[in-house]
């Protein structure tokens, strides 16, 4: 992860694309409610078509501003993908730790990403609902960190009992080990986080990574290409620069922390 | 920026008896739009050379909504180029009550030498007297016309006492009455019947749960295949969902087509659209039209998911599909839908729209802004207030229609999952009404009108209360530009004191009857404009505030309106006293009305707050529904 260190400025501000893919029900918008409203909403209705929402999240050197597609992962909203994905500097593809079919979906996103995306693209493979696994209960309160490092050898013993409806304390919902979904994101390049949208376990954490991710290129070259890198083809007619997107008060909308990191 | 005159119309009949004239109205229900469907449709669903599957026949007996001597306008005339006007393919609410008048006649009555199943009027007199109910064979007769008008009155008349009966309230029985358990008993409607757990031990239990709902909703493929269902999973109806294929497929395959039957008290409507059946089971007292109005939306909302091409497309391809899978997340919008209606909703029971009363001239200001902020792309643009029109703007050449709204609005404010996510949404959406062949785009962030706007995570406003900016195009590249427009819109309205406006009249809400006129006998009263195809209504406080209260409100129009509107009557005044309320309703060719008062209410006292409500509107009227709205 590349750190950005190269700028004079105080806190320089930019705009990052991300758009959130995966399976259906897997934790998407709760993960991306946990990122801008700190909220959890237990049986969320699915989302229609696409949201888009903005969180700030403050880096030592600068201040990124996501501008965030939260998709449907409804079949038939999968064609309009690309409209989100277009352009996008980040990507968070989500699975379900405790559904391996959503994991398999996952890893067709990512492949979708790396031969349309743009190029530069930073994918995060994140697996949600840590939360229903023993790993979750034990380390729900310990200081997250990237899962890659370390081994989590107890997220292996998937025991194969019934998934969501077994309360949390008996028992391990747990279907996808985390070392299978780490060896797959080493292999392919991609950060690897499990998180916990309910608990709010890594979450932030997935983000602020991104942010420090997103290679210096792509976030400051003076405004010209700020607007390349910054705009999706949805943005066409739109300035790239910040003030304008400000303008009205779409504030309230958005929680005002940022991410402390 | 006046309005046009709006689009032509389709000869689209109401059921309702006399035609009225057709104002230039925004949310006129004709319709000729059909959007581009090239560049900006999905590809499955848009490319030209496919045309859209035939819709069912259309009638053409009289329109109320009718333009008069608008002729169908000419295709390519349109000033957005992206759209190109053609033969519509509306399927609109409105439409829909017209097949009934038109081709189906109130579903199962008079259709001479039909065969139709239904349990006799005597049945149903004699099931009450002798609790033999669960006997009520469903037998075939051949309707002839007198008979018609009799049941109507018949299933009126006759369920009322046996319904107070059954419950120990009754659905007729405000505002008196008290009963906390009964109450209990309607909310309990909605609660979900629980899962079979796996030993199947629950299974007793939850059945028992499921059939003691008063309202099911089942759609399925015409091969058997459960498509949706309000109550239970599909393993649990499965075999009902059997059986009603069987009974349906044993009238098609006599070349026939079973719309409705009864049950005891129980009344079954069976609408079949092109591959699928939709069965409504009701013990509400609703009336067939009434059923089938609401199995005619749910079908529409597939129509919105999937489109009509696609739809026809995977069942041509593989009559067996099941429909679940591409349907999947929107099963949510179904459920609102239908506990709208279970619930009761004026606004499907008169076919017509809701809007805020506001001042016109500040209507104007709104509409102005709108149309100074307006982009390119945009289509339609609306302004909404928990489901109350506020604004709207839209192209001359074409309007909206009420079915289109109904689901966008349950869309917006009733399911939580576009109001949950707490940003802007952009969501791509057919309006069958509009055109059943494509997607539009449709952009959605709400208002915030809360004083301390810094209290951003608060999600205590509700839906009543929530004020959402809807913005329709057919580009679904043109999220960001209507982004823009939105901001831009929003500024101007807070400096033109627009938004103040629309917050204090979300919070002065509905006017009571006794704000109108003191002292009236009127506990409620609906009115539709017949010609603005909007209707207003007072407050449900305080005589109906709990749904339960609210849904024997709604009984009442129910019956009202079926009577009022039953085949081969013309009747203009109705006025019907139950042990419970004494209910009044009265139709013009420029409006319809219907009120409800206590049970002993005089009825000169009766009549004369009638007329008094009716001047009341008829002066309010520009304040109370949107007349001519703004196009460009």
């Amino acid at each position: 992860m590349s750190e950005s260190t190269s700028t004079n400025t105080p806190k320089p501000s930019s705009s990052v694309k991300l758009v959130l893919l995966g399976e259906a029900a897997v934790g998407k918008s709760s993960l991306v409610l946990r990122f801008v409203n700190n909220d959890f909403q237990e049986n969320k209705e699915p989302t229609i078509g696409a949201a888009f929402l903005t969180q700030k999240c403050s880096l030592p050197t600068r201040t990124i501003k996501f501008e965030i597609w939260d998709t449907a992962g409804q079949e038939r909203f999968a064609s309009l993908a690309p409209m989100y994905y277009r352009n996008a500097q980040a990507a968070l593809v989500v699975y379900d730790v405790t559904k391996p079919s959503s994991l398999t979906k996952a890893k067709h996103w990512v492949a979708e990403l790396q031969r349309q995306a743009s190029p530069g693209i930073v994918i995060a493979l994140v697996g949600n609902k840590l939360d229903l696994t023993n790993d979750g209960n034990d380390t729900a309160g310990e200081s997250p960190a990237e899962a890659d490092g370390e081994a989590a050898a107890d997220g292996e013993e998937a025991t194969g009992e019934n998934q969501e409806e077994q309360d949390v304390a008996t028992g391990d919902a747990r279907k996808v080990p985390t070392r299978e979904a780490s060896t797959y994101a080493d292999e392919e390049g991609l950060l690897f986080f499990e998180t916990s949208a309910k608990t709010g376990v890594n979450v932030v954490d997935v983000f602020t990574a991104i942010a420090n991710a997103i290679p210096e290129s792509s976030l400051k070259s003076g405004r010209g290409a700020g607007a390349g890198t910054g705009q999706t083809s949805l943005g066409s007619g739109r300035p790239a620069d910040d003030s304008r997107v400000n303008l009205g008060e779409r504030g309230p909308a958005t929680a005002k922390e940022g991410c402390a990191c | 920026m006046d309005s046009a005159p709006s689009g032509p119309s389709q000869g689209a009949p109401g059921d309702d008896p006399a035609p009225a004239p057709h104002p230039p109205t925004d949310i006129d229900p004709s319709s000729t739009a059909i959007p581009s469907t090239d560049s900006t449709g999905r590809a499955r669903s848009a490319t030209p050379e496919e045309r859209p599957p035939p819709l069912p026949p259309r009638p053409n007996t009289l329109n109320l909504l009718d333009d008069g001597g608008a002729s169908p306008r000419p295709p390519g005339n349109l000033t957005q180029s992206a759209l190109q006007s053609q033969a519509t393919t509306a399927v609109s609410l409105t439409d829909i009550a017209s097949q009934d008048a038109g081709k189906e006649t109130l579903a199962v009555r008079s259709l001479p030498g039909t065969l139709r199943a239904k349990a006799s009027l005597s049945h149903l007199a004699s099931a009450r007297g002798s609790e033999a109910g669960d006997s009520a064979s469903i037998r075939s007769s051949v309707p002839h016309g007198d008979a018609d008008v009799d049941n109507v009155f018949g299933d009126f008349l006759a369920t009322e006492p046996g319904l107070i009966r059954q419950h120990s309230s009754g659905l007729m029985q405000f505002p008196e009455f008290q009963a906390d358990d009964v109450e209990d008993d309607f909310a309990s409607e909605f609660e979900p019947v629980g899962e079979v757990s796996a030993d199947g031990d629950q299974e007793e239990l939850v059945l028992e749960k499921w059939k003691a709902k008063r309202k099911h909703y089942v759609i399925l493929s015409a091969a058997g295949k459960p498509i949706w269902t309000r109550h239970g999973d599909g393993g649990l109806i499965s075999t009902y969902v059997g059986v009603i294929q069987t009974i349906i497929s044993f009238y098609e395959n006599s070349k026939d087509h079973l719309r409705s039957f009864s049950a005891g008290d129980t009344k079954f409507v069976i609408v079949t659209r092109g591959p699928l059946y939709l069965v409504a089971i009701s013990r509400f007292l609703e009336s067939d039209t009434q059923l089938k109005l609401q199995l005619e939306a749910l079908y529409m909302q597939i129509l919105s998911t999937l489109t009509l091409p696609s739809l026809t497309h995977l069942f041509s391809v593989r009559p067996s599909t099941d429909l679940k899978r591409p349907l999947q997340g929107s099963e949510t919008l179904l459920s609102t839908l239908a506990d709208s209606f279970t619930k009761g909703s004026p606004s499907t029971l008169l076919s017509a729209l809701e809007c805020l009363k506001i001042r016109k001239s500040h209507r104007q200001t709104i509409n102005n802004t709108l149309m100074k902020t307006r982009v390119s792309s945009l289509l339609y643009g609306l302004v909404v207030a928990g489901g109350r029109l506020v604004s709207v703007v839209r192209p001359k050449k074409h309007s909206l229609h009420p079915g289109d709204l109904q689901l966008l609005f349950n869309m917006v404010f009733e399911a939580e999952a576009v109001k949950a996510g707490g940003g802007e949404s952009w969501i791509p959406v057919c309006l069958p009404g509009f055109n059943s062949s494509g997607y539009l785009y449709m952009y959605v962030s709400f208002l915030d009108l809360r004083e301390d706007a810094s209290s951003a995570a608060d999600d205590s406003t509700t839906k009543e209360e929530s004020v959402a900016i809807v913005f329709i195009s057919a580009n679904k590249e043109s999220f960001f530009e209507l982004q823009e427009m939105r901001d831009e819109f929003v500024e101007q309205m807070e400096k033109n004191g627009s938004l103040r406006i629309i917050k204090d009249a979300v919070d002065k809400g509905r006017p009571k009857t006794t704000d109108i006129i003191p002292g009236t006998v009127l506990h409620h009263f609906l009115y539709k404009s017949r010609a603005n195809v909007q209707f207003t209504q007072s407050a449900y406080d305080p005589d109906f505030s709990s749904i339960s209260r609210r849904r024997r409100l709604m009984s009442t129009y129910n019956n009202l309106h079926a009577s009022i509107h039953a085949k081969h009557t013309h009747v203009k005044v109705h006025h019907c006293v139950s042990q419970s309320s004494s209910s009044f309703a009265w139709v013009t060719p420029i409006f319809e009305f219907y009120c409800v008062a206590g049970a002993n209410a005089n009825r000169n006292a009766l009549a004369q707050s009638a007329s008094k409500i009716i001047e009341w509107v008829q002066k309010e009227e520009e304040r109370l529904f949107i007349i001519g709205g703004a196009a460009f």
